[in-house]
């Protein structure tokens, strides 16, 4: 018996996302009286620090074949290592890489699997995980009856701490399948946190009346480093770029905080971003439905605004 | 080229979501639709590959009587038949095994799913449906173009965009780009009336996931409305109060 984490790497380096599977499989394997283990696939930085997050082990795999990605080559890899490692819960990152294998680990294991996790397992009465389902709108309780338990978790989900040590970092053998599908290019936007990891999120609307007026609004996610996002009819209009773009059909965030200008609130944008933690909106529209959903609203223009809570956050973080 | 698009029902997102004592989703006065990726982008994707390349579209649907609706509109855009398999699905295994077993004797070369369901966002049926048959899945696809065998399909990954290439045949889940929104006319509505549905029963399976329970989040407290000549005293809220900076 042992949890076994997929810590997955971008650029050789591990995200936050990661460290919070890390973390989660650390919670769940204390819970379970087991230890955690900690797996990374080709080239990446200091795997021993997942130690710190509470790996008890690494297993580092460095073959080039690893270093592109192909859901069947992961998969195969990632449910060899569960194997041999006598792992029957594996926990993985809900993000675009992680979706695509844990369905597949899931189907090698013979597992039941929950896509999508947003807290620890209960274990009182058989082993549960929930997640956030319908829009934010309701949430899931699964149990979870087979030996083996995949669950992916999504990003923000719980608080991580670092305080343990660095971890051994072992290899391991397994067999690497060849991959069907071949990568020829990888266009990553830098320099950006992307939005589904991104801890403040500073968003606009079509209330800013047009692309030459985004200046105000990055100014203030400068202040706060945070990242960027839009309404749909805001990139619809190539006023922003489509990546922006949150909500329904969109990208779905969970930032700490959201701060939303001179959008409206429609359901539809509503779907994308009322899992974050807090949300501010700016809005001169005193019935604008984004406040039933906000923790703090400010009912004034944007133009006139932005500008002062750029300030106060600079004044703030000049004493902090 | 035999297409299969896995096509799924979902409620509105405008639906007001709550559920029976006995913790089943709550239907009555709920508009369902199809779910969107798997219509504006999955559907309409492999339409256009059929348009150009030739062969069959058909579409796949697990669920009761009441999908028929959506299965209907998914004719009427321009499928050429469709399967239902005769079950409420009760995990995202079951939905992938029993399209699985029905893809397995029909040699498809390509299988769409949407990117993800709106309401459970499970994104993971396309890539269990490829461990199923052996295949591989390419996710949240953008932009394909097909050359013979082998596609070239542009895809989202985590902040970016990346290129891949593979050979026939493949699952692909499809994301917002991958094609146009269609809007079934007068004659497809018509036609659609008299294609083939076929309804199978389910192959059996043994569920390990149980729901155990659905509940509704807290209601939000009152929003707190802060005076626009004070953004100090917001900062001050957001560092001690909701302390997110
Ligand atoms: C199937 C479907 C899917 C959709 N998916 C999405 C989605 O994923 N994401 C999404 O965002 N939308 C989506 N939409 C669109 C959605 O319904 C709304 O139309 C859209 O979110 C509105 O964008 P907006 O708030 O920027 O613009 P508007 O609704 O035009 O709102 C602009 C707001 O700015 C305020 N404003 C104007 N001037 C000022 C000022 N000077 N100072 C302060 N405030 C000001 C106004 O009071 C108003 O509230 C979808 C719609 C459909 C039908
Ligand atoms: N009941 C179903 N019948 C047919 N296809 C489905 C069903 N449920 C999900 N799918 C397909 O799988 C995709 C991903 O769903 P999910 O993994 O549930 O987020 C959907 O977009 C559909 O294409």
């Amino acid at each position: 018996m042992s949890v076994l984490v997929f810590a997955e790497t971008h650029d050789n380096t591990f995200k936050k996302p990661a460290l919070e599977a890390v973390f989660y499989g650390k919670k769940t394997a204390s819970m379970l009286g087991t230890q955690c283990i900690a797996l990374v696939l080709g080239d990446a930085a200091n795997a021993a620090q997942l130690g710190k997050y509470g790996a008890d082990k690494v297993l580092h795999l460095t073959d080039a074949a690893l270093n592109s990605f192909d859901s069947q080559v992961y998969a195969s890899v990632i449910t060899q290592v569960a194997q041999t490692t006598g792992s029957d819960v594996v926990v993985l990152v809900h993000s675009a890489e992680g979706k695509a294998i844990t369905g597949r680990v899931a189907v090698k294991l013979n597992a039941a699997s929950v896509s999508g996790a947003n807290s620890l397992p209960e274990l009182s009465n058989g082993f549960t995980v929930a997640k956030s389902v319908y829009s934010g709108k309701a949430k899931v309780h699964y149990t979870l009856n087979s030996d083996n338990k995949v669950i992916s978790i999504m990003g923000n989900s719980l608080p991580i701490e670092a305080n343990g040590n660095d971890a051994p970092v072992e290899s391991v053998s397994v067999n690497i399948p060849a991959a069907r599908v071949k990568t020829t290019k990888v266009d990553r936007i830098t320099g950006e946190v992307p939005l589904p990891e991104a801890e403040v999120v500073v968003s606009g609307g079509r209330g800013l009346k047009g692309p030459e007026n985004w200046g105000i609004l990055e100014d203030l996610g400068k202040v706060l480093g945070a990242t960027m996002a839009c309404s749909r009819p805001v990139a619809d209009a190539h006023w922003r770029p489509h990546h922006e773009h949150v909500g329904q059909t969109g990208i779905a965030i969970r930032p700490n905080l959201y701060i939303a200008v001179g959008i409206s609130g429609a359901i539809q944008h509503l779907a994308g971003v009322n899992n974050s933690k807090v949300i501010v909106v700016i809005n001169k529209d005193p019935e604008a439905p984004f406040f039933k959903a906000a923790d703090y609203g400010v009912c004034a223009d944007l133009f006139d605004v932005v500008p002062k809570l750029t300030e106060a956050i600079k004044k703030f973080k000049a004493q902090h | 080229m035999k297409i299969l698009v896995c096509i799924s029902k979902t409620p509105d997102t405008t639906a007001k979501i709550s559920f029976t004592d006995d913790q089943k989703f709550n239907a009555s006065g709920v508009q369902f639709i199809m779910n969107p990726y798997d219509e504006w982008y999955a559907l309409v994707k492999a339409l256009e590959i059929q348009e150009s390349a030739g062969g069959t579209v058909t579409l796949i649907n697990v669920g009761g009587a009441d999908n028929e609706t959506i299965i209907r509109k998914g004719l009427a855009i321009g499928a050429e038949k469709a399967v239902r398999i005769n079950a409420e699905p009760t995990s995202s295994m079951f939905t992938a095994y029993q399209i699985a077993e029905y893809a397995k004797a029909e040699g498809f070369d390509l299988i769409f799913t949407g990117k993800e369901t709106i309401d459970f966002n499970a994104a993971e049926v396309g890539a269990m449906i490829a461990e199923y048959l052996d295949m591989p899945y390419v996710s949240f696809a953008n932009a394909m173009t097909l050359a013979g065998n082998t596609a070239t399909i542009s895809c989202e990954i985590e902040g970016g965009t990346e290129t891949v290439e593979v050979n026939l045949p493949v699952v692909v889940s499809a994301a917002k780009g991958l094609a146009e929104q269609r809007i079934p006319n007068m004659r497809g509505i018509m036609m659609a009336k008299t294609k083939p549905l076929e309804v199978i029963e389910p192959a059996a399976f043994t569920e390990n996931v149980v729901t155990r329970q659905f509940d509704l989040p807290a209601p939000k407290s009152a929003v707190k409305m802060i005076d626009a000549d004070n953004m100090d005293e917001l900062v001050r809220l957001l560092h001690e109060e909701a302390k997110v900076i």
